[in-house]
Protein backbone atom coordinates (compact mmCIF):
# COMPACT_ATOMS: atom_id res chain seq x y z
CA UNK A 1 0.00 0.00 0.00
CA UNK A 2 1.49 4.04 -0.73
CA UNK A 3 0.37 6.22 1.42
CA UNK A 4 -3.44 7.47 1.51
CA UNK A 5 -4.27 11.45 -0.68
CA UNK A 6 -3.62 13.96 1.79
CA UNK A 7 -7.15 16.27 2.83
CA UNK A 8 -5.04 19.34 3.33
CA UNK A 9 -2.09 20.84 4.03
CA UNK A 10 -1.29 19.14 7.30
CA UNK A 11 -1.60 15.58 6.22
CA UNK A 12 0.26 16.84 2.66
CA UNK A 13 3.14 17.82 4.99
CA UNK A 14 3.34 14.64 7.43
CA UNK A 15 3.40 12.74 4.47
CA UNK A 16 5.63 14.41 2.17
CA UNK A 17 7.89 14.37 5.23
CA UNK A 18 7.20 10.29 5.88
CA UNK A 19 8.19 9.74 2.66
CA UNK A 20 11.65 11.43 3.12
CA UNK A 21 12.56 9.90 5.82
CA UNK A 22 13.71 10.52 9.27
CA UNK A 23 15.37 13.58 8.73
CA UNK A 24 12.17 15.32 6.45
CA UNK A 25 9.83 14.39 9.78
CA UNK A 26 12.98 15.98 12.58
CA UNK A 27 12.72 19.28 10.12
CA UNK A 28 9.46 19.50 9.44
CA UNK A 29 7.51 22.62 10.36
CA UNK A 30 4.02 21.31 10.17
CA UNK A 31 1.38 23.90 9.97
CA UNK A 32 -2.49 23.30 11.69
CA UNK A 33 -4.64 20.78 10.32
CA UNK A 34 -7.32 22.11 8.71
CA UNK A 35 -10.34 19.95 9.13
CA UNK A 36 -10.97 16.49 10.88
CA UNK A 37 -10.04 14.66 8.39
CA UNK A 38 -6.81 16.47 7.60
CA UNK A 39 -6.15 14.91 11.09
CA UNK A 40 -7.56 12.10 10.96
CA UNK A 41 -6.04 10.76 7.81
CA UNK A 42 -2.77 11.68 8.92
CA UNK A 43 -3.16 9.63 12.21
CA UNK A 44 -4.80 6.98 10.32
CA UNK A 45 -1.36 6.77 8.37
CA UNK A 46 0.56 6.86 11.37
CA UNK A 47 -0.70 4.52 13.19
CA UNK A 48 -0.85 2.29 9.81
CA UNK A 49 3.24 2.40 10.46
CA UNK A 50 2.57 -0.70 13.11
CA UNK A 51 0.17 -2.79 11.05
CA UNK A 52 1.38 -3.27 7.58
CA UNK A 53 3.31 -0.07 6.53
CA UNK A 54 3.59 1.71 3.17
CA UNK A 55 5.21 1.03 -0.01
CA UNK A 56 6.55 4.75 -0.05
CA UNK A 57 7.50 4.82 3.44
CA UNK A 58 10.73 3.43 4.64
CA UNK A 59 10.20 0.77 7.96
CA UNK A 60 12.66 2.22 10.67
CA UNK A 61 10.13 5.48 10.87
CA UNK A 62 7.73 3.37 12.71
CA UNK A 63 9.47 3.81 16.23
CA UNK A 64 11.55 7.50 15.19
CA UNK A 65 10.83 9.92 18.21
CA UNK A 66 9.72 12.07 15.91
CA UNK A 67 6.88 10.41 14.53
CA UNK A 68 6.19 9.24 17.83
CA UNK A 69 5.69 12.84 19.39
CA UNK A 70 3.34 13.89 16.45
CA UNK A 71 1.14 10.80 16.73
CA UNK A 72 1.25 11.05 20.62
CA UNK A 73 0.11 15.36 20.01
CA UNK A 74 -2.78 13.52 17.60
CA UNK A 75 -3.93 10.94 19.89
CA UNK A 76 -4.36 13.18 23.08
CA UNK A 77 -6.96 15.59 20.91
CA UNK A 78 -8.61 11.84 19.69
CA UNK A 79 -8.88 10.79 23.40
CA UNK A 80 -10.02 14.14 25.16
CA UNK A 81 -12.80 13.76 21.78
CA UNK A 82 -13.77 10.82 22.68
CA UNK A 83 -14.02 10.72 26.63
CA UNK A 84 -16.15 14.01 26.16
CA UNK A 85 -18.83 12.74 24.04
CA UNK A 86 -20.01 10.05 26.58
CA UNK A 87 -21.60 11.91 29.41
CA UNK A 88 -22.63 9.24 31.75
CA UNK A 89 -20.77 7.19 34.25
CA UNK A 90 -20.86 3.08 34.19
CA UNK A 91 -24.10 1.62 35.21
CA UNK A 92 -24.40 -0.25 38.90
CA UNK A 93 -24.92 -4.24 39.50
CA UNK A 94 -23.82 -7.46 37.64
CA UNK A 95 -21.12 -6.49 35.01
CA UNK A 96 -22.42 -8.49 32.29
CA UNK A 97 -25.93 -8.26 32.53
CA UNK A 98 -25.86 -4.01 33.05
CA UNK A 99 -22.74 -4.25 29.60
CA UNK A 100 -25.69 -6.35 27.79
CA UNK A 101 -28.22 -4.08 28.18
CA UNK A 102 -26.00 -1.07 27.58
CA UNK A 103 -25.72 -2.44 24.28
CA UNK A 104 -28.87 -3.15 23.72
CA UNK A 105 -30.30 0.27 25.20
CA UNK A 106 -28.11 2.16 22.74
CA UNK A 107 -29.92 4.20 20.32
CA UNK A 108 -28.32 4.31 16.87
CA UNK A 109 -29.37 4.50 13.21
CA UNK A 110 -29.21 0.55 12.04
CA UNK A 111 -27.06 0.65 8.27
CA UNK A 112 -27.93 -3.45 8.53
CA UNK A 113 -31.97 -2.83 8.99
CA UNK A 114 -31.44 -0.25 5.68
CA UNK A 115 -29.24 -2.81 3.99
CA UNK A 116 -31.85 -5.58 4.88
CA UNK A 117 -34.80 -3.72 3.57
CA UNK A 118 -34.19 -0.42 0.55
CA UNK A 119 -30.57 -0.48 0.04
CA UNK A 120 -29.75 -1.04 -3.49
CA UNK A 121 -26.82 -2.32 -5.15
CA UNK A 122 -24.60 0.41 -5.30
CA UNK A 123 -25.20 1.88 -1.48
CA UNK A 124 -24.13 -1.78 -0.42
CA UNK A 125 -21.15 -1.69 -2.25
CA UNK A 126 -20.41 1.94 -0.79
CA UNK A 127 -20.90 0.44 2.75
CA UNK A 128 -18.96 -2.47 1.94
CA UNK A 129 -15.70 -0.07 0.61
CA UNK A 130 -16.26 1.51 4.08
CA UNK A 131 -15.98 -1.64 6.36
CA UNK A 132 -12.86 -2.99 4.30
CA UNK A 133 -10.90 -0.36 6.27
CA UNK A 134 -11.73 -2.16 9.19
CA UNK A 135 -12.68 -5.78 8.34
CA UNK A 136 -9.37 -6.59 6.23
CA UNK A 137 -8.15 -5.90 9.78
CA UNK A 138 -10.43 -7.88 11.63
CA UNK A 139 -9.58 -8.49 15.39
CA UNK A 140 -5.91 -6.77 14.64
CA UNK A 141 -5.85 -3.85 17.64
CA UNK A 142 -7.15 -5.99 19.85
CA UNK A 143 -4.42 -9.13 19.29
CA UNK A 144 -2.28 -5.67 20.66
CA UNK A 145 -3.66 -6.14 24.43
CA UNK A 146 -2.80 -9.36 24.88
CA UNK A 147 0.14 -8.77 26.16
CA UNK A 148 -0.98 -6.70 28.25
CA UNK A 149 -2.99 -9.37 30.46
CA UNK A 150 -2.90 -11.55 33.28
CA UNK A 151 -4.04 -15.42 33.11
CA UNK A 152 -7.55 -15.27 33.10
CA UNK A 153 -8.62 -11.95 30.81
CA UNK A 154 -5.37 -13.80 28.82
CA UNK A 155 -6.83 -16.70 27.90
CA UNK A 156 -10.06 -16.14 26.74
CA UNK A 157 -9.09 -12.96 24.62
CA UNK A 158 -6.48 -15.79 22.47
CA UNK A 159 -9.49 -17.96 22.94
CA UNK A 160 -11.77 -15.54 21.24
CA UNK A 161 -8.84 -14.41 18.67
CA UNK A 162 -8.17 -18.05 17.80
CA UNK A 163 -11.05 -18.05 16.52
CA UNK A 164 -11.26 -14.84 14.44
CA UNK A 165 -8.02 -15.99 13.11
CA UNK A 166 -9.87 -18.98 11.67
CA UNK A 167 -8.18 -21.45 14.39
CA UNK A 168 -4.92 -22.66 12.55
CA UNK A 169 -7.02 -22.39 8.79
CA UNK A 170 -5.93 -19.60 6.69
CA UNK A 171 -9.40 -20.37 4.86
CA UNK A 172 -11.23 -19.58 8.12
CA UNK A 173 -9.72 -16.16 8.70
CA UNK A 174 -12.11 -13.61 9.58
CA UNK A 175 -10.49 -10.96 7.13
CA UNK A 176 -9.49 -13.86 4.44
CA UNK A 177 -13.46 -14.15 4.70
CA UNK A 178 -13.65 -10.84 3.77
CA UNK A 179 -11.24 -10.28 1.16
CA UNK A 180 -12.73 -13.21 -0.35
CA UNK A 181 -16.56 -11.84 -0.18
CA UNK A 182 -14.73 -8.30 -1.68
CA UNK A 183 -13.79 -10.12 -4.76
CA UNK A 184 -16.90 -11.68 -5.42
CA UNK A 185 -18.94 -8.73 -5.40
CA UNK A 186 -16.58 -7.15 -7.75
CA UNK A 187 -14.63 -4.75 -5.37
CA UNK A 188 -10.92 -4.41 -4.58
CA UNK A 189 -9.35 -6.76 -1.57
CA UNK A 190 -6.09 -5.03 -1.36
CA UNK A 191 -5.13 -4.00 2.26
CA UNK A 192 -6.53 -0.11 2.80
CA UNK A 193 -7.75 -0.11 -0.63
CA UNK A 194 -10.22 2.33 -0.26
CA UNK A 195 -8.84 4.30 2.10
CA UNK A 196 -9.22 7.34 -0.26
CA UNK A 197 -12.89 7.12 -0.66
CA UNK A 198 -13.89 7.23 3.22
CA UNK A 199 -15.35 10.26 5.33
CA UNK A 200 -13.38 11.21 8.75
CA UNK A 201 -16.16 8.88 10.76
CA UNK A 202 -14.89 5.88 9.45
CA UNK A 203 -11.42 7.18 10.25
CA UNK A 204 -11.87 8.16 13.19
CA UNK A 205 -13.53 4.46 13.94
CA UNK A 206 -10.80 2.70 12.72
CA UNK A 207 -8.37 5.60 15.06
CA UNK A 208 -10.00 4.61 18.22
CA UNK A 209 -9.68 0.94 17.90
CA UNK A 210 -5.48 1.69 17.36
CA UNK A 211 -5.71 4.32 19.77
CA UNK A 212 -7.17 1.23 22.35
CA UNK A 213 -4.99 -0.89 21.30
CA UNK A 214 -1.44 0.22 21.42
CA UNK A 215 -1.45 2.11 24.68
CA UNK A 216 -1.50 -0.34 27.84
CA UNK A 217 -2.87 2.47 29.89
CA UNK A 218 -6.24 2.27 27.68
CA UNK A 219 -6.46 -1.88 27.50
CA UNK A 220 -9.43 -1.60 29.28
CA UNK A 221 -10.95 0.59 26.80
CA UNK A 222 -9.75 -2.05 24.06
CA UNK A 223 -11.48 -4.67 25.35
CA UNK A 224 -14.39 -2.54 26.41
CA UNK A 225 -14.86 -1.68 22.54
CA UNK A 226 -14.23 -5.47 21.32
CA UNK A 227 -16.91 -6.79 23.72
CA UNK A 228 -19.43 -3.51 22.21
CA UNK A 229 -18.57 -5.07 18.83
CA UNK A 230 -19.14 -8.38 18.83
CA UNK A 231 -22.36 -7.99 21.45
CA UNK A 232 -23.74 -5.45 18.45
CA UNK A 233 -22.83 -7.79 15.50
CA UNK A 234 -25.10 -11.16 15.91
CA UNK A 235 -28.57 -9.67 15.10
CA UNK A 236 -26.83 -6.95 11.99
CA UNK A 237 -24.75 -9.63 10.39
CA UNK A 238 -28.04 -11.81 9.92
CA UNK A 239 -29.83 -8.57 8.34
CA UNK A 240 -26.97 -7.67 5.99
CA UNK A 241 -27.12 -10.94 4.72
CA UNK A 242 -30.71 -10.86 4.16
CA UNK A 243 -30.02 -8.14 2.00
CA UNK A 244 -27.39 -9.11 0.35
CA UNK A 245 -29.51 -12.25 -0.60
CA UNK A 246 -32.13 -9.58 -1.46
CA UNK A 247 -30.18 -7.86 -4.00
CA UNK A 248 -28.74 -11.27 -5.36
CA UNK A 249 -25.44 -10.81 -4.43
CA UNK A 250 -22.43 -13.36 -4.43
CA UNK A 251 -23.13 -16.02 -1.93
CA UNK A 252 -19.18 -15.43 -1.01
CA UNK A 253 -20.31 -12.55 0.68
CA UNK A 254 -23.45 -13.43 2.44
CA UNK A 255 -21.56 -16.63 4.06
CA UNK A 256 -19.39 -13.81 5.35
CA UNK A 257 -22.03 -12.25 6.84
CA UNK A 258 -23.69 -15.39 8.45
CA UNK A 259 -20.52 -17.09 9.64
CA UNK A 260 -20.88 -13.54 11.71
CA UNK A 261 -24.21 -14.59 12.91
CA UNK A 262 -23.23 -17.19 15.23
CA UNK A 263 -19.99 -16.78 15.91
CA UNK A 264 -20.90 -13.59 17.19
CA UNK A 265 -23.02 -14.81 19.39
CA UNK A 266 -20.44 -16.80 21.16
CA UNK A 267 -18.05 -14.24 20.90
CA UNK A 268 -20.11 -12.22 22.70
CA UNK A 269 -20.71 -14.07 25.48
CA UNK A 270 -16.47 -14.68 25.86
CA UNK A 271 -15.97 -11.03 25.75
CA UNK A 272 -18.29 -9.77 27.77
CA UNK A 273 -17.75 -12.77 30.88
CA UNK A 274 -14.61 -14.06 30.40
CA UNK A 275 -12.49 -11.27 28.87
CA UNK A 276 -13.98 -8.22 30.11
CA UNK A 277 -15.40 -10.29 33.74
CA UNK A 278 -12.23 -11.17 34.24
CA UNK A 279 -10.27 -7.83 33.44
CA UNK A 280 -12.60 -6.28 35.83
CA UNK A 281 -12.32 -8.78 38.75
CA UNK A 282 -8.64 -8.10 39.24
CA UNK A 283 -8.71 -4.45 38.02
CA UNK A 284 -12.18 -3.18 39.29
CA UNK A 285 -10.63 0.31 38.34
CA UNK A 286 -10.87 -0.28 34.75
CA UNK A 287 -14.75 -0.30 34.64
CA UNK A 288 -15.06 3.23 33.25
CA UNK A 289 -12.42 2.81 30.52
CA UNK A 290 -14.36 -0.97 29.58
CA UNK A 291 -17.50 1.72 29.33
CA UNK A 292 -15.21 4.23 27.45
CA UNK A 293 -14.65 1.43 24.82
CA UNK A 294 -18.03 0.50 24.73
CA UNK A 295 -19.50 3.71 24.10
CA UNK A 296 -17.01 4.85 21.51
CA UNK A 297 -17.87 1.99 19.38
CA UNK A 298 -21.20 2.22 19.83
CA UNK A 299 -21.15 5.91 19.24
CA UNK A 300 -18.79 5.96 16.24
CA UNK A 301 -20.59 2.87 14.55
CA UNK A 302 -23.90 5.97 14.99
CA UNK A 303 -22.10 8.20 13.98
CA UNK A 304 -21.04 6.29 10.29
CA UNK A 305 -24.36 5.08 9.81
CA UNK A 306 -25.94 8.79 10.06
CA UNK A 307 -22.83 10.09 7.53
CA UNK A 308 -23.73 7.10 5.30
CA UNK A 309 -27.57 7.61 5.54
CA UNK A 310 -27.79 10.80 5.01
CA UNK A 311 -25.32 10.93 1.16
CA UNK A 312 -27.80 8.36 0.42
CA UNK A 313 -30.63 10.74 0.87
CA UNK A 314 -32.21 9.12 3.90
CA UNK A 315 -32.52 10.83 7.19
CA UNK A 316 -31.09 9.25 9.89
CA UNK B 1 1.80 -14.62 46.06
CA UNK B 2 0.35 -18.42 44.64
CA UNK B 3 -0.55 -19.78 41.17
CA UNK B 4 -4.35 -20.36 41.23
CA UNK B 5 -5.96 -23.02 39.85
CA UNK B 6 -8.69 -21.35 38.11
CA UNK B 7 -12.27 -22.22 38.10
CA UNK B 8 -12.87 -23.12 33.96
CA UNK B 9 -15.37 -24.74 32.16
CA UNK B 10 -15.94 -26.41 28.85
CA UNK B 11 -19.87 -26.02 29.06
CA UNK B 12 -20.93 -22.66 30.34
CA UNK B 13 -24.72 -21.61 30.81
CA UNK B 14 -25.00 -18.25 30.26
CA UNK B 15 -27.56 -16.28 32.05
CA UNK B 16 -30.67 -14.89 29.85
CA UNK B 17 -28.24 -16.21 27.26
CA UNK B 18 -26.99 -19.48 25.56
CA UNK B 19 -24.99 -22.44 26.12
CA UNK B 20 -21.73 -21.41 25.13
CA UNK B 21 -19.95 -24.49 24.29
CA UNK B 22 -16.17 -24.46 24.36
CA UNK B 23 -13.94 -27.31 21.72
CA UNK B 24 -15.21 -30.25 19.05
CA UNK B 25 -18.82 -31.09 19.69
CA UNK B 26 -21.64 -32.42 17.85
CA UNK B 27 -25.50 -31.33 18.66
CA UNK B 28 -28.17 -33.22 18.08
CA UNK B 29 -31.02 -30.85 17.74
CA UNK B 30 -35.39 -31.72 19.03
CA UNK B 31 -35.80 -33.69 15.52
CA UNK B 32 -32.83 -35.82 15.82
CA UNK B 33 -30.59 -34.08 13.43
CA UNK B 34 -26.88 -33.95 14.04
CA UNK B 35 -24.89 -30.28 13.63
CA UNK B 36 -21.33 -30.50 14.11
CA UNK B 37 -19.43 -26.99 15.92
CA UNK B 38 -17.92 -25.40 13.34
CA UNK B 39 -14.88 -23.57 15.12
CA UNK B 40 -13.18 -23.46 19.19
CA UNK B 41 -16.60 -21.71 20.52
CA UNK B 42 -20.01 -22.28 20.07
CA UNK B 43 -23.32 -20.93 21.79
CA UNK B 44 -26.37 -22.99 21.40
CA UNK B 45 -29.70 -21.59 21.71
CA UNK B 46 -31.86 -21.70 25.12
CA UNK B 47 -34.37 -19.26 24.27
CA UNK B 48 -35.90 -21.72 21.54
CA UNK B 49 -36.64 -18.49 19.08
CA UNK B 50 -33.10 -18.43 17.32
CA UNK B 51 -33.23 -18.42 13.21
CA UNK B 52 -29.90 -20.79 12.89
CA UNK B 53 -31.01 -23.48 15.77
CA UNK B 54 -29.70 -24.91 17.37
CA UNK B 55 -26.86 -22.57 17.52
CA UNK B 56 -27.63 -18.99 19.25
CA UNK B 57 -28.29 -15.55 17.17
CA UNK B 58 -28.55 -13.23 19.60
CA UNK B 59 -32.76 -13.16 19.29
CA UNK B 60 -32.75 -13.83 23.30
CA UNK B 61 -31.87 -10.20 23.76
CA UNK B 62 -35.21 -9.10 21.81
CA UNK B 63 -37.28 -10.99 24.23
CA UNK B 64 -38.97 -9.76 27.45
CA UNK B 65 -36.85 -10.30 30.28
CA UNK B 66 -39.00 -13.00 31.68
CA UNK B 67 -38.92 -14.99 28.63
CA UNK B 68 -35.05 -15.43 28.14
CA UNK B 69 -33.77 -18.59 29.58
Amino acid sequence: MMLPKPRGAFSADVFEALRSGPSGLAEAQLPEAESPEDEAIALWSLYELHFRGFEDVEEDLEWYPAVLHLRGGLETELEARLRARRTEDAPDGDFAEAFFAFVEDFDGPSLARFVQTEADEEQVLDLLRMRSIYHLKEADPSSWVVPRLDTAPKAALVELLFDEYGAGNPNRLHHHLFARGLEAVGLRSEYGAYIDDVPVEILEQNNAMSLFGLHRRLRGAALGHLAAFEASSSMPSRRMAAGLERLGLDSTMIEYYTEHVTADAAHEQVAVRAICGTLLDQEPGLLEDVFLGAFTCLDLEARAARHLLERWGRAA
Amino acid sequence: MTAPEFDHADVVLCPGGPLLLRGEHVVRDAEGRAHPTSGPLSAVCRCGKSGSAPWCDGTHKVLPPNKRP
